[in-house]
């Protein structure tokens, strides 16, 4: 049975992972390379680095970065961050990225979705939404959430699904950094209209939000930051919990 | 000394990171001389059934592969091609495995309309796995898979994975292996089976 997949999310700034802990064990938690290896000790499914300050200069250093994190990681992951052109997603993917996540870009222009697909197949584009529910209606917001577009988020996600997009990571701002747990009506309200997967994102807070999301909507995957980096949720025992919950989730021996 | 056939597809990078990781002497080349002279080959890919085959053909690379006589393991698109035909742009492919490769359709085998997502992206398991690839490896282990195609069920498959419907996760003829799923990126489960490889 296809396994919903648990995403924890690094924050990197200048190829240092932001809100970095000490972890027992880890010598640099800064180092984004220690904090990956531990999350796929701990049994993670997947991992996204954000480039939270991805500019033009910074790029060269993103792409040593995804080199080193390609050379030493066994499980797929997603880099993301100001990715504007099929030049920007080549020189990560080139570098061993699995996927690249776009985001204000390809509301600029959604034929980027496409270039990106024809050139390196549709897996490996991962739209990413910012989402936040003003009155009835779920707007998508770009550049870090500061703007809100004209773009209806549903609309947005089945249109980004035509274009070639392979994942959309779906982010609500209403939830986001909140712990109260996923916005379930959006997640669902997305995974019923696209038929590609749906990676849940902003809010979770406890074991118990992961499990929720799970069964309240077709989400395939939860994506979370803060709580693992601070180790308030560990990957190991929300495994044992979905597990007992009877989702389907990958459990890692030894 | 293994060589990873070079050619237009994907995640060649991932392949050899892979074999690093378990301290193994590879070389990525589509030189046929080095190909024909290793001790193993990889085909791996991501990419698209028509343009790869087009790539094979125009370099003489397809008949190389269909020659070769040390133990040879295609990986997701490498598995795709190795077999018969592929509803991809109804391509031809190497007909190294009998076997059809379809896309996954929007019923299940009841014909009712499913709501599984295609592409099939994540971790699954096994309905069963026999075969030197998969040796010491339970049906119970995940493994990492992306693809939108399947090889259907045939007398040449050595691992079942259900998804929509029953399909062939692994291949094994002679001295040809095959996965649908990516071992380079499946943890240590996908290790084991790199390494099964290695000992062929």
């Amino acid at each position: 049975m296809l396994k919903k997949r648990i995403i924890p999310c690094l924050d990197i700034q200048n190829g240092r992972t932001v809100k970095g802990i000490n972890f027992v064990g880890i010598r640099d938690a800064g180092d984004p390379i220690e904090l990956a290896k531990r999350y796929v000790t701990e049994g993670a499914d997947e991992l996204v680095f954000l480039d939270i300050t991805a500019t033009v200069e910074k790029r060269k250093t993103l792409a040593e970065l995804v080199t080193r994190i390609a050379a030493e990681i066994n499980i797929p992951f997603t880099v993301g961050g100001g990715i504007g052109s099929v030049a920007d997603a080549a020189l990560l993917i080139k570098a061993g990225a699995d996927k690249v996540s776009i985001n204000s870009a390809a509301v600029r222009r959604p034929d980027l979705i496409t270039e990106i697909a024809q050139e390196f197949g549709s897996q490996c584009v991962v739209l990413a939404i910012d989402t936040k529910k003003e009155a009835e209606n779920w707007w998508t917001y770009v550049h870090g959430g500061r703007t809100r577009t004209d773009l209806e988020t549903v609309a947005w996600a089945v249109k980004a699904e035509q274009l070639g997009a392979g994942e959309i990571l779906l982010t609500s701002m209403n939830s986001d950094g909140t712990k109260a747990g996923f916005s379930l009506e959006i997640t669902q309200k997305v995974s019923a209209a696209v038929g590609i997967p749906v990676i849940a994102s902003g809010g979770a807070g406890n074991m118990q939000h992961f499990a929720e999301v799970f069964q309240k909507t077709e989400a395939s995957a939860g994506l979370a930051a803060s709580i693992f980096h601070y180790k308030e949720v560990g990957i190991e025992s929300l495994k044992r919990f979905l597990f007992a919950e009877k989702i389907p989730v990958r459990r890692v021996d030894g | 000394m293994i060589t990873i056939i070079k050619y237009n597809a994907g995640n060649i990078k991932s392949v050899e990171n892979a074999l690093h990781r378990l301290g193994a002497d590879c070389l990525v080349t589509d030189d046929a001389d080095r190909i024909r002279a290793a001790d193993r080959v990889i085909f791996p890919g991501v990419g698209e059934a028509s343009s790869a085959m087009r790539y094979l053909r125009e370099r003489g690379m397809d008949s190389l592969l269909k020659s070769l006589t040390q133990p040879v393991l295609g990986v997701c698109l490498g598995q795709q091609l190795m077999c018969r035909h592929s509803e991809e742009n109804d391509t031809d492919c190497l007909g190294i495995f009998d076997c059809a490769v379809k896309k996954f359709p929007l019923t299940d085998a009841d014909g009712k309309l499913h709501r599984e997502k295609i592409p099939h992206i994540g971790w699954n398991d096994f309905t069963e796995v026999k075969g030197r690839l998969f040796q010491g490896i339970s049906p119970a282990e995940d493994m990492y898979f992306v693809h939108s195609y399947y090889a259907e069920i045939c007398a040449e498959a050595t691992a079942v994975c259900d998804y929509i419907l029953p399909f062939s996760a692994g291949l094994e003829k002679d001295n040809f292996y095959a996965a649908q799923f990516h071992p380079e990126k499946s943890a240590g489960a996908g290790e084991k089976i790199l390494r099964n490889f290695l000992e062929i």
